[in-house]
């Protein structure tokens, strides 16, 4: 009880300052349109568009961020097993990592065209590189005691590799999957400009063009509550998986 | 008595040639069948680079270090190590640590055997009420035993130590020592443990080789004339005390050569 209105309460205070800010009179309201005005918005988009476009959109993040991690695990794994290999190829992950995915857009249409491929490339560079550097660094992070005393007690390399570095490549798997779906989200409405019909990025694009504040607002929130959901899916995941960990993930 | 472990004309050294650091010089000792070894020196002088080549993590630079009468070729379950840091398994039960080994293919036993075997040495190193708790609810005394269950569970014929006791405040160090001291004397090993402690030297063990500073040589082999079992009451006999005072001496004087070198390499 008094843990569920903890959590409510920052919620309550930011309708509470988004009212407030409506009403001050500091901004024109037209600006800020009222949250219930964003609410009624919400009831009437959520018979129309608005669930394709929040299943277009979950799709692409999903797709993109499976195909991103099924790459990062392995190649981050190598990368954290094989220092000699990290020395090589650091720089180069550090330079893609750091070019935003927003710069890419000109260039992966003209690759990749205007549809559903050329989002997926976009949404996958950003899971990649995201997760690849989470997985490398965890991994090169394993104490090399664990492989000394498989190796004494008789384990063979396959034995080590499936008996030890793969549950201790688990808790760094999922916060690979953690980040790189909170950054890919971040890069969905990016991805969705690439003139994109259906999804909350395009949603957003739409309203932008007219001038509809509170449906901006409605593709904003959606974008927000997917990824917290999705959050907290993993986080519950992790808590099944990593049950031996002192601090869960 | 048969030498299980010798050390033969042993050298180490690291590094590039324009900057190779001997650590190892011209070693040579062996310890026999059943016997239990301690191996005493200044931090840094190469005490574990020696244990690291009966395990099998490394070889000599120069000379042969056997086991029964063959180089050491790489690690193996006929050898248990136990280190500093206990290396118990996080992601595994207290159970499922101990049966770790029971399940590879190199001494694989059936389900049945396996519980057997655990139950035994949980029993024995008094885990029993923890079978299937995590490691992180453990103490470090408790971790330690763990790992002894562990190696013992394959059924290794020596045991290889490295200041295992280490990190333990006094009370649980002096538990572990008579644990171990009471589990040899049911289940014997070959034993060679590396320590820092003259007092734990002593105690436990029937020889102890006094390394010096590095590169690291014999300073003097020390026979310890007490017959086992070994109880506490064993420190205050007079030529327990005697003997202590003589090593405290020898390695004193290794430490502190030891401390100029580190002085003049930092210089
Ligand atoms: N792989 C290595 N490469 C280079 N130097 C090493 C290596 N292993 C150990 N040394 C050096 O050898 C010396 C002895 O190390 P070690 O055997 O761990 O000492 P001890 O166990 O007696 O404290 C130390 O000065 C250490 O820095
Ligand atoms: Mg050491």
């Amino acid at each position: 009880m008094q843990r569920a209105a903890l959590i409510l309460l920052p919620w309550l205070a930011i309708l509470a300052a988004w009212y407030a800010v409506h009403h001050s009179g500091l901004i024109n309201p037209a600006l800020v349109p009222a949250p219930h005005a964003v609410a009624a918005r919400f009831a009437e988009l959520g018979t129309g568009r608005l669930p394709l476009d929040v299943l277009m959109s979950t799709r692409r993040v999903l797709t993109g961020v499976a195909l991103g991690i099924a790459l990062a695990v392995p190649v981050g794994f190598l990368l954290g097993w094989y220092r000699q290999v990290r020395t090589f190829v650091d720089p180069l992950v550090n330079f893609f990592r750091a070019l935003p995915p927003i710069a890419l857009i000109p260039l992966v249409i003209v690759y990749f065209g205007v549809d559903e491929l050329a989002k997926t490339v976009i949404l996958f560079y950003a899971a990649f590189f995201a997760g690849v550097i989470v997985m490398y660094e965890g991994i090169a992070q394993i104490s090399p005691i664990y492989l000394r005393v498989a190796r004494t007690l008789g384990a063979s390399d396959s034995e080590i590799f499936l008996k030890v570095v793969v549950p201790m490549t688990v808790p760094h798997m999922l916060t690979a999957l953690r980040v790189a779906l909170g950054v890919a989200w971040a890069t969905l409405v990016a991805s969705e400009l690439i003139a994109a019909q259906q999804g909350l990025g395009a949603l957003i694009q739409d309203a932008a063009s007219f001038f509809q504040l509170d449906i901006i607002y409605v593709g904003i929130i959606s974008i927000g509550f997917i990824a917290l959901a999705m959050d907290l899916v993993l986080r519950a995941i992790a808590r099944r998986l990593l049950v031996w960990q002192e601090r869960l993930a | 008595m048969t030498d299980r472990i010798v050390f033969e004309d042993v050298s180490v050294a690291f590094g590039p040639p324009e900057r190779r650091l001997q650590v190892v010089d011209n070693v040579s000792y062996a310890i026999g069948d059943g016997e239990f070894v301690s191996v005493i020196g200044p931090s840094g002088c190469g005490k574990t680079t020696m244990l690291n080549m009966v395990a099998g993590f490394m070889k000599p630079s120069a000379g042969r270090v056997l086991l029964d009468g063959r180089p050491v070729a790489g690690p193996g379950p006929d050898r248990g190590v136990i280190f500093q840091e206990y290396g118990v398994f996080p992601w595994l039960t207290v159970r499922q640590n101990i049966e770790f080994g029971l399940k590879l293919r190199a001494n694989r036993r059936d389900a049945a055997r396996r519980a057997e075997i655990s139950d035994r040495y949980m029993r024995l190193m008094g885990l029993e009420d923890f079978a299937d708790a995590w490691p992180r609810m453990l103490s470090g005394g408790m971790r330690q035993r763990l790992a002894l269950a562990r190696a013992y569970a394959v059924e290794p014929q020596f045991l290889l130590m490295d200041e295992p006791f280490g990190a333990l405040d006094a009370q649980t160090r002096s538990a572990m020592q008579n644990l171990l001291l009471e589990v040899l004397r049911t289940e014997g090993k070959t034993v060679m443990l590396i320590t820092h402690s003259v007092e734990e030297a002593l105690y436990l063990s029937a020889r102890v080789v006094v390394m010096t500073a590095r590169p690291t040589r014999i300073r003097e082999i020390v026979e310890v004339p007490f017959g086992y079992p070994r109880a506490e009451a064993l420190h205050e006999q007079p030529e327990f005390g005697r003997l202590r005072s003589h090593l405290r001496d020898l390695v004193m004087q290794e430490y502190a050569a030891q401390a100029r070198q580190r002085f003049a390499v930092t210089d």
